[in-house]
């Protein structure tokens, strides 16, 4: 056990499965530092440095630099993961699947079902989310909900260090294929993360804290904020269940719903937008499945229903803070 | 040689030199904190977007990268709202919704610097599509990199210009590299130019140092595009001087790789040698060009610094051009 960052923890989850198994490859652009050039090889490791070091133990037989081919290559991994291979592949930014969607919503998420189970796809897809830099709209989505829309993927949201390394481990043993959602802004945080390989099986919820007084769901970068609001709740008298599902694909519904049933009140905070996204998915089913414990409105916390800016003072809009939260829940405990 | 006149030369230096002290300075000031997002800089391909831009009209279009900052300013935007769209301010080109990578000016027939790399050929496919549909008289030019070479939308869009014998030009900015990864391992088919032979087009390779030979290139292609003979490509081999964006060790090329370019493929500094030695332009004159240059980008950047953030109630404005 060691202090390791997100970052650590994923390239370790990678790092674990390819000394595991040779069935897993890795691809992606620069993810084998950048091939061709006049300089070192292995520099890279993506362009934020996640799988450095894995040409040097590998061998570019195994950890592959792609040309800008999102459709490519996410086509080319399906195909290597039907006939056998496990392969890990690199989106970089989530944004990017605008230029592969049909690989990934049409090939892979289908090619079992719609091919009467003969094959399975076992494909890993990591991809980064979450906004927070400066860099507009076409880098910064949370997209997660769109993944999840499709019956065939799996969806996870690692919102730590810890959980980065179990659930992409989960990812990369699973069978079928996986979107492994990375938030750019998490890279840094760090936490004590075993140093041998463990899973953490896909949908299970965690709950941070508990309470009693209001359930709250949060996901990714967003269990951060709400659990700052939670520490503050708490000095109010307010106490927080504070639950992550870690996955939306497949999601814990029966701990929402059982925490629901205990606090009667639902905030959901939520990165992905107000409109057709998890918050709006979580709420559907609590109003559906749990109507009769809610003693509140559910409210939900997102960004509003905006492309997202590049000025930082736009952004922090934007992007849901403590303030929210904090708003939200008083106004749900105090209906 | 030059086929243009002395003052169109003046203007080139000009703007050759405006793009690269902009540049120069942008990576200082990154360096120190103050702009926001990401920047990928331009400097060592300015011979590129100033030869092609000096072949535009009014009518025409020019598709822009993620390396947005110097052709924005080849293209004739206004330096102070570039500078201050890179800083995500007000009054910025795009009112700071975009950042350096998204730099656009409608008016000036800047279109679309992009994230989505590649997209700008079939943005430019479309573009030119109007021009001819509508008699404009313009055509689009459309800048990609290396790298967004092996976008399927790329393929697409060179297919798509050759049986429409679109006006259109394509310009592939080749510096060596997508990222970290080096052009000669990711495209296959015996180079950039070439591919241009299966889609029906001529496709050449210039030296991007090189100004008179991008502008000729670029006069020719824009020439035919004008003439309805179809689009082209032309390939312009150059090197960028930083790395692909401000932070990037560069550990993937060698250390001198950059400073070299500097020294041998400096395309403000061929320029210059060549209109002197030809007697076209004197060195006075291009001193005096650089030290206005630099009282100008001291005040574009002071300006940009000192502007403010889009107004907090503006967050949910240019959505949609027809409210709801
Ligand atoms: C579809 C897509 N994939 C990946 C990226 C990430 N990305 C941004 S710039 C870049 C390299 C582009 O290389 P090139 O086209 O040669 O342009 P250069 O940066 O060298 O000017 C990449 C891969 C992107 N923006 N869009
Ligand atoms: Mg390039």
């Amino acid at each position: 056990m060691a202090m390791k960052t997100y970052r650590q923890a994923i390239n370790e989850a990678i790092v674990g499965e390819m000394r595991r198994d040779a069935d897993v490859i890795l691809m992606g652009e620069d993810v084998a530092g950048g091939a061709g050039g006049s300089g070192e090889d292995d520099a890279w490791g993506g362009p934020l440095g996640v799988t450095k070091g894995l040409l040097s133990e590998f061998g570019p037989g195994r950890v592959l630099d792609t040309p800008i081919s999102e459709a490519g290559f996410i086509g080319a991994a399906i195909g290597a993961a039907a006939s056998g291979l496990r392969p890990v592949v690199d989106l970089m930014f989530n944004d990017f699947v605008g230029v592969c969607f049909d690989q990934v919503v049409n090939q892979a998420a289908k090619y079992r079902y719609m091919f009467g189970g003969q094959d399975q796809i076992p494909l890993t897809i990591r991809t980064m989310i979450g906004a927070g830099l400066s860099i507009s709209s076409q880098h910064s989505q949370s997209l997660y909900p769109v993944f999840s829309y499709f019956a065939g993927l799996k969806v996870l949201v690692p919102s730590s260090p810890y959980d980065a390394k179990g659930l992409l481990t989960s990812a990369i043993r699973d069978n079928d294929p996986v979107i492994f959602c990375e938030h750019k802004l998490l890279y840094d945080m760090t936490e004590d993360v075993p140093d041998e390989g463990y899973a953490i099986p896909l949908g299970e919820a965690s709950l941070l804290r508990e309470g009693g007084d209001v359930t709250v769901v949060a996901l990714s970068r967003m269990v951060h904020v709400a659990s700052d609001a939670a520490a503050i709740l708490a000095r109010e008298g307010i106490e927080t269940d504070l639950l992550d599902p870690r996955t939306t694909t497949p999601l814990d519904t029966e701990s929402i719903l059982e925490s629901v049933e205990a606090t009667g009140r639902l905030v959901i905070v939520d990165e992905s937008g107000p409109r057709c996204g998890m918050a709006s998915d979580i709420a559907a089913l609590v109003a559906e499945e749990g109507f009769g414990d809610l003693r509140a409105p559910i409210v939900k916390v997102t960004p509003p229903h905006v492309p997202i800016p590049a000025a930082p003072n736009l952004e922090a809009l934007y992007v849901p803070d403590v303030n929210r939260v904090l708003d939200a829940v008083r106004r749900v405990v105090a209906y | 040689m030059a086929t243009q006149s002395r003052t169109e030369l003046l203007a080139a230096y000009r703007t050759m030199a405006t793009m690269r002290a902009f540049e120069e300075r942008m990576h200082i000031e990154f360096a120190g904190g103050g702009v926001p997002g990401f920047v990928h800089l331009y400097a060592g391909q300015e011979a590129s977007a100033a030869g092609v831009c000096a072949n535009l009209t009014d009518h025409d279009v020019l598709l822009n990268t993620h390396r947005a900052h110097g052709p924005a300013i080849a293209r004739g935007a206004d330096i102070f709202a570039v500078a201050k769209e890179i800083y995500c301010r007000g009054e910025g080109l795009c009112r700071g919704r975009g950042g350096s990578a998204h730099l656009h000016d409608t008016k000036n027939g800047l279109w679309a610097a992009n994230s989505g790399v590649g997209s700008g050929v079939a943005l430019g496919c479309g573009a030119a599509l109007a021009a001819r549909t509508r008699g404009t008289g313009g055509i689009a030019v459309a800048l990609v990199g290396d790298g967004a070479v092996n976008q399927g939308v790329v393929s697409e869009g060179l297919n798509l210009a050759s049986i429409w014998k679109l006006p259109l030009v394509v310009v592939v900015e080749n510096n060596g590299y997508g990222e970290a990864t080096a052009a000669g391992y990711a495209i296959a088919g015996g180079g950039i130019a070439r591919r241009a032979e299966a889609f029906d087009m001529p496709g050449v390779q210039v030296d991007g140092s090189d100004y008179f030979a991008v502008f000729e290139a670029a006069a020719a292609a824009a020439e035919r595009a004008r003439r309805g003979k179809g689009p082209s490509l032309i390939e312009v081999e150059v090197t960028r001087f930083f790395g692909h964006f401000e932070g990037d060790a560069q550990t993937y090329r060698s250390r001198d790789e950059a400073e070299r370019a500097r020294r041998e493929r400096d395309c403000l500094a061929n320029f210059r040698r060549t209109v002197v030695a030809e007697g076209i332009l004197d060195a006075g004159e291009l001193d005096l060009v650089d030290t206005d240059v630099a009282d100008l980008i001291d005040r574009v950047y002071a300006e940009a610094e000192a502007a403010p953030y889009p107004p907090d109630d503006e967050l949910m404005e240019f959505i949609y051009a027809d409210s709801l």
